[in-house]
């Protein structure tokens, strides 16, 4: 009985089926190994999976590092995920965020030193709501996918800055902006001391209070309820009067911030990173979406997977020691997010393992023809009996889809709960 | 007599869900075999193992006393099986002739030779008495005649046996009786009928036989003739059930909801989907929307509602003019609206129940406090509205209401709609595909709805329904009212004859 009303909890198999992805992708990542260089495979493969713990604090601040900027796009990713938006223009967004961060920080000399670079960020985040605003609005109004004007936005956004760069911040030895002044860089607060290293700053608790903020409005607020309500199910939310072109515009407005804001934190965090001029979109907006989907779409889920994410990044930069190339953790990841596409099919073997025994006790409890006012009760779903036979059956919870093989093992739960 | 279908002892799992249990299921030569049960009583299951769609975990298949194996519709096809489905596969752009005989095409060379298949089709038609136009586009034919499209498709493949999936659902009273015409020349001719319903007038007038199954389970094999309704729907459903819907007349009040030649125009031509219609909902009524489906009833309703913009005309809930005001506010001024399509705009899926029992109210100060939601507040009315209203579920307020069935989401709706304490009820199809029971209880709330003085516009498909629950019924054709009845003193075959264009009350003589 317990075992059940455990596997009741959808964050749980939800969890293990992550989980499940992740192991079917180091497998896959180990043969490649083993392809490319049998000998060196397994050392190799090793330190894939000791990533970050490598090189003591100096490693772990290293995955941090590279953590907060995918942690950013993917809680933007999977906030407007939540909202039923695809925002593939994570990368636009951030690159923006990017550039009114450095711009800020260079050229904003009259901000008192202290606050320069918090000054920085919010200007960061403005530009990415900015750059999330368009799709939103075009969404709204005219119903233009957004999955393609934010491609646009991507693009349009990536030349932009390019061209901006040369008219304001650009070192022409170089070919990148110039360093950002000392008061815009984020203040270390003790943490290169910790780590002993100069990458970390204030940031990770700045991603930190991002994560719990997204939370609270997703979780707790009638905002975030109407946002999921229009994510989930337009037409009800406009049926219940919730006013759902604004919610998607502040929706993605939200998910441009949190890219924008991303951006900032990896320019400002003083570690020698600067833009180049290149014609190349952000890759940190695309990771976004492979963490969003790890995580699934939940806050603290995209907090963990963007960690682990950039755990794996570490390791992938350590084995071109055993002469690997780091693009095999890519592949790694891409199968990871591939596996985590069949997290339902997953989910069914969990339940399928913990499950056996239930069905004769069902059969039990079902066998008294209850006197009661609505006797169908026993049956779970039923759409529409009018869909014709296909749905009836899917009703019927007999669809070969694995959706619906969820609802069945829900049956057979409501049965034991009753 | 020799059987031509026999299943026996049908057993299907899905997961760790019988959904068939030891069925067994016999037809013989040349009846009507009705096949009845509620929605989930495995009706259709028990035919998809007949077509090929499941195979049965236990039991075995023999059709004309030999064993066999069906795996799949091929199979059943090469038995001679056919199967109506109850919401046709036709293809729209096609003549009905191309229909007729798509996938089983006379072809010489690649090139296809439609002039015997042709006569084929027209002898077919003659024999059986089914009329057709072979060169008619299924788009502009009636739904009758595409059932008989349907028909005509089984025979034009030589099928002996034909299944008929809740084949009423979709006509008027005068098609249905075509229909059962048809079905008792067909079975005059040698072929063997399933007829699945729900229906019990119409298992009465067509079947000569009837299984009954119930949750999965058979419940037993009876001769039409000599059972009574009350007896079929007992083992239906298990229990008693109350045809008669018990009702009191009493005195209808003031106009609460007004509609004033409201127009709405269809979404991608110049047609008015509603046109010039008015009409008005008293106190303590219960007006009925009559009409087939797709003549315009529910553009109206979203029209009053709001979730589409009208062209021109009023809506007017105790005289206040809510036109033009938003969902919300129309839903603060009293008004509910029990959804065609729970579905669709009834409930979030995903939601759970609690979750849902607020999606109109969240926003006032009892459920929200600064902007955060009051989880104790929301939980309570959840259960609040739980016990007032009987809904069942796996896991009370906490269930995902996708996992709870159709019956008790319908109820959700209901308490939640009902429980805004509204000066107008619109309902729309409130019982579609619900069993007995849930059809009861939501007739009475209605009811009771009606007794407190409310007024219920009630939007129906369902005949009986339109006569037993109503009121007053107003029947819409092809976006206009055409008739304003009174159902004490209409039959149901006149009200068909509104239904279907060819009457016209004097009121609304067109112009």
């Amino acid at each position: 009985m317990r075992r059940t009303r455990l596997l009741q909890y959808e964050e749980f198999t939800s969890f293990l089926s992550s989980l499940m992805a992740i192991l079917a992708g180091l497998l896959v990542g180990l043969v490649i190994l083993l392809i490319s260089n049998a000998e060196d495979a397994f050392p190799a493969f090793l330190t894939i999976l000791k990533g970050g713990f490598t090189d003591g604090t100096k490693g772990l601040a290293q995955v941090i590092y590279f953590a907060i900027p995918i942690i950013m796009t993917g809680l933007s990713v999977g906030f407007a995920f939540k909202t039923g938006l695809f925002n593939i223009g994570a990368s636009g967004q951030f690159t923006m965020g990017a550039f009114v961060a450095i711009y800020i920080g260079i050229k904003w000399t009259f901000v008192p030193e202290g606050i320069h670079w918090l000054v920085a960020l919010l200007g960061a985040m403005a530009a990415g709501a900015v750059w999330g605003s368009g799709p939103g609005i075009l969404k709204a109004f005219f119903n233009v996918n957004e999955v393609i004007t934010s491609i646009m936005m991507n693009y349009i956004g990536m030349y932009l800055v390019n061209m901006s760069i040369v008219k304001t911040v650009y070192d022409s030895l170089k070919n990148q902006t110039k360093p950002v002044l000392k008061s815009a860089v984020l203040p270390k607060a003790g943490m290169d001391k910790l780590f002993n290293t100069s990458n970390v700053s204030i940031g990770i608790f700045i991603v930190i209070l991002a994560v719990i903020v997204i939370y609270i409005i997703l979780q707790k607020t009638t905002f975030g309820y109407e946002l999921k309500a229009c994510g989930s199910n337009k037409e009800a939310s406009r049926y219940a009067g919730i006013n759902e072109k604004k919610s998607l515009i502040l929706s993605m407005v939200i998910a441009g911030a949190l890219s924008g804001l991303g951006g900032g934190l990896l320019y400002l965090s003083g570690s020698g990173k600067y833009i180049h001029v290149l014609d190349v979109l952000a890759p940190e907006g695309f990771s976004g979406i492979s963490v969003a989907l790890l995580g699934m779409s939940h806050p603290i889920g995209v907090f963990l997977a963007g960690l682990f994410i950039a755990h794996l990044e570490v390791g992938g930069f350590n084995i071109q020691l055993y002469n690997f190339v780091p693009e095999i953790i890519d592949m790694i990841i891409a199968v990871i997010i591939y596996c985590g596409a069949f997290a339902l099919l997953f989910k069914q073997i969990i339940k399928r393992l913990l499950f056996k025994p239930v069905e004769e006790k069902a059969q039990d409890v079902k066998e008294p023809v209850k006197s009661s006012v609505i006797s169908d009760d026993d049956y779970p779903v039923k759409p529409d009996v009018e869909e014709g036979i296909q749905t009836e059956m899917g009703a019927g919870n007999e669809s070969p889809v694995v959706d619906t093989k969820t609802e069945e093992n829900d049956t057979v739960q409501r049965e034991e709960d009753i | 007599m020799e059987y031509v279908i026999e299943m026996n002892n049908i057993t299907k799992i899905f997961g760790n869900f019988k959904a068939l249990d030891d069925v067994t299921f016999n037809v013989k030569k040349g009846e009507v075999h009705a096949l009845l049960g509620e929605n989930g009583a495995g009706k259709s299951t028990l035919m998809s193992v007949l077509f090929g769609l499941y195979q049965a975990e236990k039991g075995g298949i023999k059709i004309n006393g030999n064993p066999v194996k069906i795996n799949n519709p091929n199979d059943a096809s090469t038995l001679k099986i056919g199967m109506v489905h109850q919401h046709f596969k036709l293809v729209h752009n096609f003549t009905v002739l191309e229909s007729i005989i798509l996938g089983r095409e006379t072809v010489n060379m690649g090139i296809l030779k439609k002039d015997d298949a042709r006569k084929k089709v027209i002898a077919l038609s003659e024999r059986y008495k089914l009329k057709i136009d072979p060169d008619a586009y299924i788009s502009d034919i009636t739904v009758g005649m595409q059932q008989r499209v349907e028909i005509l498709k089984m025979l034009y493949s030589d099928s002996e046996i034909l299944i008929f999936d809740e084949p009423t659902a979709v006509l008027t009273p005068q098609e249905i009786e075509e229909l059962m015409k048809i079905m008792k020349e067909l079975v005059s001719e040698g072929k063997s009928i399933v007829f699945i319903s729900h229906k019990l007038n119409e298992i009465k007038e067509a079947a000569d036989r009837c299984t009954v199954l119930r949750k999965g389970k058979y419940i037993g094999t009876v001769d039409v003739e000599t059972t009574t309704k009350e007896q079929m729907s007992e083992m239906m459903v298990g229990r008693k059930i109350n045809f008669n819907i018990e009702k009191e007349d009493i005195e209808t009040g003031n106009a609460i909801l007004e509609v004033k030649n409201l127009t709405v125009k269809a979404k991608n031509s110049k047609k008015n989907i509603v046109n010039d219609v008015s009409f008005s909902a008293k106190a303590g009524e219960i007006l009925c929307i009559a009409g087939i489906d797709g003549n315009g009833q529910s553009e109206l309703v979203y029209g009053i509602t709001g979730l589409i913009p009208i062209k021109e005309g009023q809506v007017l809930i105790k005289g206040k003019d809510i036109t033009k005001e938003p969902v919300r506010k129309k839903s603060l001024d009293g008004m509910s609206h029990i959804p065609e399509d729970r579905h669709r705009h009834g409930l979030v899926l995903d939601f759970d129940l609690k979750q849902n029992s607020v999606l109109q109210t969240y926003f006032q100060p009892r459920f929200q406090k600064n902007g955060f939601i009051k989880f104790n507040a929301v939980k309570e009315y959840a259960k609040k509205l739980i016990k007032q209203y009987d809904i069942r579920s796996p896991r009370d307020e906490d269930s995902i209401v996708r996992n709870m069935s159709g019956g008790n989401q319908q109820k959700l709706i209901i308490a939640r709609e009902l429980d805004k304490d509204p000066d107008i009820v619109i309902a729309v199809q409130p019982t579609r595909g619900l069993d007995i029971g849930a059809t009861e209880y939501i007739h009475k709330q209605l009811i009771a709805q009606r007794d407190h003085g409310k007024a219920v516009l009630l939007v129906s498909l369902e005949l009986d329904e339109v006569m037993d629950v109503s009121d007053r019924i107003l029947v819409i054709y092809e976006g206009e009212i055409v008739g304003d009845l009174d159902p004490k003193e209409i039959t149901v075959e006149e009200l068909g004859l509104y239904m279907a264009g060819s009457k016209r009350s004097d009121k609304y003589e067109k112009n």
